[in-house]
């Protein structure tokens, strides 16, 4: 059990026009699991090394419960590192690589073969501790890299895009089981992605890094819901921003006047809100009527492009529920001030 | 398509093998014959009279063979372990890093394999004198660094070039200190190029006549000195009975390191292969 505290961590690599990471800042509760995020190259996996204590950082500090690590070596920090590709030692069996973390700290032997098998069981591998790493699958790989991580119980454990290499259901597997060990193990995570279903599925809070800079640190659903700014709101999926000013209590905009909900922020900017927030038909404050421009099937929900008062709105929902609604077609719909958010400018 | 492009392959290696055979084991059996002739003299096509005189006198303590045998072992592995000790953490630099003047670090060390041996030797050998290490066999060990670190170093920046110094952050990661990420990750990656490149050295060490005799000054006594001494003197059996024992290390060593010469291993690699 850690907090992990990140103060304005920078890294500028010599020769860079601009820093690789800015001022990066995050306090990690214990046992918590937090997601970095961001595209890739905006300075993710820097900031874990950092964290790893692989790189040293340019400027800023780390402290794992109130204490400086930057001074101590990457032996000696009590994190561990899952990088994206396994590294798995080939020269050695799964089990010597499970045990390696243990054999580096001077267990004895014994010990380390039935802590070895244990953690074998953990991750769903047991009887593979003979076997060569190029014998496994790229999952079961992954497996054995997060079990040679876990052995040892790190203070901190820091997972480096652990699932990008692993097909769709891989995935998933991968998913619930780091889940599930870190929970049960409650050690402190940090996992660097790219993609944001990831993030919001397994991470308790979720760190937003566009441009080399922090923009949004919050639990996952306030990415939908309370988006920090417009860059953030579409790297989420949203699809809806209508310009116009606010009082702080309703939005004036082309479509006229919508009511918003009690902590939107006054000034102008932009309206935005989730395409499976808006509701089919009338009921409730913030009607409009709107044409159906486009309809389109894409499976498991159907997305309707609707113009109203010179813009255009796009909404998703079940597919059923637009059975009747045809191309041409003038329905109403309605917006829920708690699904609104303002982003001011 | 394939099937005959096969077959052509396979031809043409098999050809370009017994023609490399048949020119490196063909000069060795005039002199494998040598060394058991009493006088082979034109126009016989085998010695009339066959002795083991030679034999005889190559393994009796007067000719001193033994003794340079001894020598030139311990000069060619003394030689051989610098070339390691240098080579390995030089080819790791030029193989993995960018820094400041590393094209001028890749001409110094290659530089040696250009300017003739004799040219540097006579430069070296008057240092040598005022060190007091001209005529010795520390001297001699040595110089015989100037070509062996080459090999040793070009050897390594190839296997370091395919490395992924990633594994050494997972080991440090996970516990180990530097000593132990490279002894327990590093080597098992560049034994097989060390493997290498430790041959090549120990083979060119070997093989040094010119540095040895200059440096040695006559009185460091390696194997090939001793064998042209008997070449020139027209002693053909005893010089044939020395070129024998001159070639086993070289016959041995090949043998042992086989498996690591092989385009296949990964000498060339490191963890880059697997």
């Amino acid at each position: 059990m850690t907090h992990v505290s990140l103060q304005d961590l920078t890294k500028v690599y010599p020769g860079a026009a601009s820093p690789a990471l800015d001022r990066l800042s995050l306090e990690i509760a214990s046992g918590d699991l937090v997601a970095i995020l961001g595209p890739s190259g905006c300075g993710k996996t820097t900031a874990m090394k950092m964290v790893a204590g692989l790189l040293s950082p340019s400027a800023g500090n780390i402290l794992f419960d109130g204490r400086s690590v930057l001074k101590d070596k990457p032996n000696e920090r009590g994190s561990v590192m899952v990088f994206q590709n396994h590294l798995l030692f080939p020269y050695m069996t799964v089990a010597a690589n499970v045990g390696f973390g243990l054999k580096m700290r001077g267990v004895d032997p014994v010990q380390i073969a039935q802590r070895v098998d244990r953690m074998l069981e953990q991750v769903r591998l047991p009887g593979l501790g003979g076997r060569k790493p190029s014998e496994l699958s790229g999952g079961q790989q992954q497996r054995v890299a997060l079990a040679r991580a876990l052995i040892v119980q790190p203070k901190v454990l820091l997972l480096d895009e652990p699932l990008s290499n692993l097909d769709a259901h891989l995935r998933l597997e991968m998913r619930d089981l780091i889940r599930t060990l870190q929970q049960e193990m409650s050690i402190t995570t940090i996992f660097v992605t790219h993609d944001q279903e990831e993030a919001v599925i397994l991470a308790d809070k979720v760190a937003l890094i566009l441009d080399g800079e922090m923009r949004q640190y919050d639990k996952a659903d306030m990415f939908y819901r309370r988006p920090a700014d417009g860059a953030v709101a579409r790297f989420f999926g949203g699809r809806n921003f209508i310009p116009g000013t606010s009082d702080g209590a309703s939005f004036e905009g082309p479509f006229g006047s919508v009511k918003l909900p009690p902590d939107a922020m006054a000034g102008r900017g932009e309206l935005t809100f989730r395409p499976e927030n808006v509701v089919l038909g009338g009921c409730g404050p913030n009607q409009l009527a709107c044409l159906v421009a486009q309809k389109t099937f894409l499976g498991t929900q159907t997305r309707l492009i609707l113009n109203t008062g010179g813009t255009s709105i796009e909404m998703t929902g079940n597919p059923a529920q637009f059975d009747g609604v045809r191309v041409g077609d003038h329905i109403t719909i309605s917006l829920p001030p708690d699904t609104l958010w303002m982003l001011t400018a | 398509m394939s099937g005959a492009d096969g077959v052509f392959t396979r031809s043409f290696r098999v050809i370009t093998a017994l023609v490399l055979i048949v020119w490196l084991v063909l000069p060795l059996i005039p002199l494998g014959i040598w060394s058991f002739a009493k006088g082979w003299f034109f126009p016989d096509l085998l010695p009339r009279v066959w002795t083991l005189d030679a034999w005889e006198y190559a393994l009796s303590d007067t000719a001193g063979v033994m003794d340079s045998l001894g020598l030139t072992i311990y000069i060619s592995v003394c030689a051989t372990a610098l070339s390691i000790l240098v080579g390995v953490p030089a080819g790791r630099a030029l193989g993995m890093y960018r820094f400041r003047g590393k094209a001028a670090v890749e001409l110094a060390i290659l530089a040696p394999t250009i300017v003739p041996g004799i040219a540097v030797a006579l430069g070296i050998h008057s240092v040598f004198i005022w060190l007091g290490l001209a005529n010795t066999v520390n001297g001699v060990i040595l110089v015989h660094l100037i070509p062996t670190i080459p090999y040793m170093t070009l050897v390594m920046a190839g296997v370091f070039a395919n490395h992924d110094p990633a594994f050494e952050q997972q080991a440090r990661s996970l516990g180990a200190t530097p000593l132990k990420t490279f002894w327990y990750v590093t080597l098992p990656a560049i034994l097989p190029g060390i493997v290498v490149g430790g041959l090549f050295a120990f083979l060119v060490s070997w093989s040094q006549y010119i540095l040895t005799l200059l440096i040695g000054g006559g009185r460091v006594v390696t194997l090939p000195l001793l064998l042209f001494n008997f070449a020139t003197s027209g002693r053909n059996d005893i010089a044939g009975a020395i070129g024998m024992i001159y070639i086993l290390p070289g016959v041995i060593i090949l043998c042992l390191t086989a498996r690591h010469l092989s385009g296949r291993s990964s000498a060339v690699g490191g963890y880059g292969r697997l």
